[in-house]
């Protein structure tokens, strides 16, 4: 293992992060305070409560799903579509590192970046709502693999994407509607019998409903099945990384 | 003198059936300065991309410092520097940072005297901590081989490096060659500047159409495909060449004052004493005389174009 090479790819992704660190801070803080006036303050005062907890706080773990979601997606792909696009990219394949260490470095500085905004918006929840969390290391555990398995996906998008448009493409046509329709802003129970099962097809439905039930030990399903749905998406992604590392799809020609 | 890379039938084909590289071998000594000639589209750039790991060869082998470039692909590429053709940079990053990431990103631990070294080398140094988008077009390809060095390559490959580069800064890179070659890095540069070749490589390779045609040491290579013509000038301008020179093979140019006489300089009798005294013996008056080598760029067109030199 290069772990030299690792480190430094790694490192030179958090410096992009660091240089914009105001900008990193501010957007989720922003984002995060709107949703809260609008759905927790402006629509939730009429909705009170779901399955005891207050709608408010009920929104929470959606919400950090949703922004951590977004945020390893467009970090890792951002990540390796970069070089790609500006050609630096020749210096990865020139270099004494093999794809796995070029994986690591990228997506494990996606999945930071993506963790500490995470972290940030769970913070400044904290001023709008009374949280509590339950299970704080099953909370942690949730958080870090939807980090890392989105930041795969992401990794791949940003292999495959071959210009600009392309590149939110998937995050906006596929990724959000999934969360949304995800139980961020609802429990499943509260939907026609139809649509309950039509939903139990949606993968995010599992990780926000696993995550939630870290916070108030409330789940739409069993939380062992989303520990598997999300360990099968990481092992997915993993495996789709595998065989562009084997094939050099989109990289080497 | 000792090999240090070493290529055996290496070819490139692409999915469309282009084939890239037809079967190139090649053999590189340790310390050599190597300018590979050829027009757009040759396979410059994909030998250097094949043998650096960006391309992947479709058959055939290459060694760097005896270590194949895909089964010991880490020994290989750490003996590698490769400085491409276009300039491919984060905008955004500082220069200290964007040679740094260089040095870890192969194998190399943090040794900021060494990086310092290199920067000042390449007059970077009071740029260290520029982003790069403020730099010069001349400041960013120097920033590119400071990358290159960051990591002591044994092996360097300067793709076109003096591709629009005005002609202060090509000197300059020049002399950065110049010294690499002293303290014994191999340099492997493309060029379709001839003059660069002629100033700077030891040897040449001509490449066209994915093979290489030839590889020869520079002044043999002149010496051997030279033409060498002989001007005699002369005191009046005659309007036809005189019958009693038809034997030369002379050719009169337009205002008749000159005629140019071509001769082989490794023919056993160059015929210039004949045709001198034959010149006198017709009754001109000689002004001045001069002789002409064929450069490189002459040896190199007609090489690309089927032609003997």
């Amino acid at each position: 293992m290069n772990w030299s090479a690792i480190a430094a790819i790694y490192r030179f992704e958090m410096q992009r992060f660091f240089r914009t660190l105001a900008q990193s801070f501010l957007s989720p803080v922003l984002s995060t305070s709107l949703y809260f006036v609008v759905f927790g303050t402006a629509i939730g005062s009429r909705i009170q409560e779901v399955e005891g907890v207050s709608y408010g706080a009920f929104i929470v773990p959606g919400l950090i799903m949703l922004s951590v979601v977004m945020l390893s997606i467009s970090n890792a792909s951002f990540g390796i579509y970069f070089p790609k696009f500006l050609g630096t990219i020749y210096e990865l394949l020139s270099a004494p590192v093999n794809f796995i260490e070029i994986v690591i470095g990228y997506v494990g500085a996606a999945a930071t970046k993506a963790l500490f905004v995470g972290v940030v918006i769970l913070i400044t929840a904290t001023f709008f709502v009374d949280l509590r969390i339950e299970h704080p290391l099953a909370m942690m555990a949730f958080l870090v693999l939807t980090c890392l398995s989105f930041s795969l996906l992401g990794f791949i998008i940003g292999i495959w994407a071959s210009n600009f448009e392309q590149m939110s493409l998937v995050p906006q046509l596929v990724v959000t509607p999934l969360i949304f329709l995800g139980g961020t802003f609802y429990s499943i129970s509260m939907l026609p019998p139809v649509w309950q099962t039509i939903t139990l097809f949606n993968p995010v439905v599992y990780l926000i409903s696993g995550f939630r039930w870290s916070f108030y030990g409330l789940a739409d399903v069993p939380i062992a099945f989303s520990l598997l749905a999300i360990l099968a998406f990481t092992g997915i992604c993993l495996g789709i990384i595998g065989w562009i590392f084997k094939t050099g799809w989109r990289i080497r020609s | 003198m000792t090999t240090i890379l070493s290529i055996r039938d290496l070819r490139k084909s692409y999915a469309d059936g282009f084939e890239a590289l037809k079967g190139v071998s090649l053999d590189i000594e340790q310390g050599e300065i190597l300018a590979l000639l050829g027009p757009n589209g040759a396979g410059k750039t994909t030998l250097i991309s094949t043998i650096c790991g960006i391309t992947t060869p479709s058959s055939g082998s290459v060694t760097v410092g005896g270590h194949d470039i895909q089964t010991e692909f880490r020994a290989a590429r750490r003996m590698i520097g490769l400085v491409p053709q276009e300039i491919a940079l984060e905008p955004f990053e500082k220069v200290w940072n964007t040679v740094r990431f260089s040095r870890g990103l192969f194998g190399l631990g943090r040794d900021n005297a060494r990086l310092e070294e290199i920067l000042r080398k390449l007059s970077l140094w009071e740029k260290r901590g520029n982003a790069i988008r403020e730099l010069s077009g001349g400041m960013k390809r120097r920033v590119l081989i400071a990358k290159a060095l960051a990591h002591e390559p044994r092996v360097l490959f300067l793709d076109e490096p003096t591709a629009g580069v005005d002609v202060e800064l090509r000197k300059d890179m020049w002399e950065i060659v110049a010294e690499l070659k002293r303290a014994g890095v191999t340099i492997i540069l493309t060029t379709h500047y001839i003059e660069e070749a002629e100033a700077i490589a030891d040897r040449v390779g001509v490449i066209d159409k994915g093979e290489l045609l030839l590889v020869q040491d520079k002044d043999t290579l002149m010496a051997q495909m030279g033409k060498k013509q002989i001007e005699v000038m002369l005191t009046e301008p005659i309007p036809t060449i005189p019958s009693s020179l038809a034997a030369h093979n002379l050719v009169l140019n337009g205002s008749g004052d000159t005629l140019v006489y071509t001769y082989d300089t490794h023919a056993d009798r160059t015929g210039i004493t004949t045709l001198l005294n034959d010149v006198a013996q017709a009754g001109l008056v000689l002004r001045d005389v001069q002789t002409r080598q064929s450069s490189l760029e002459e040896i190199f067109v007609n090489l690309v174009s089927g032609e003997p030199a």
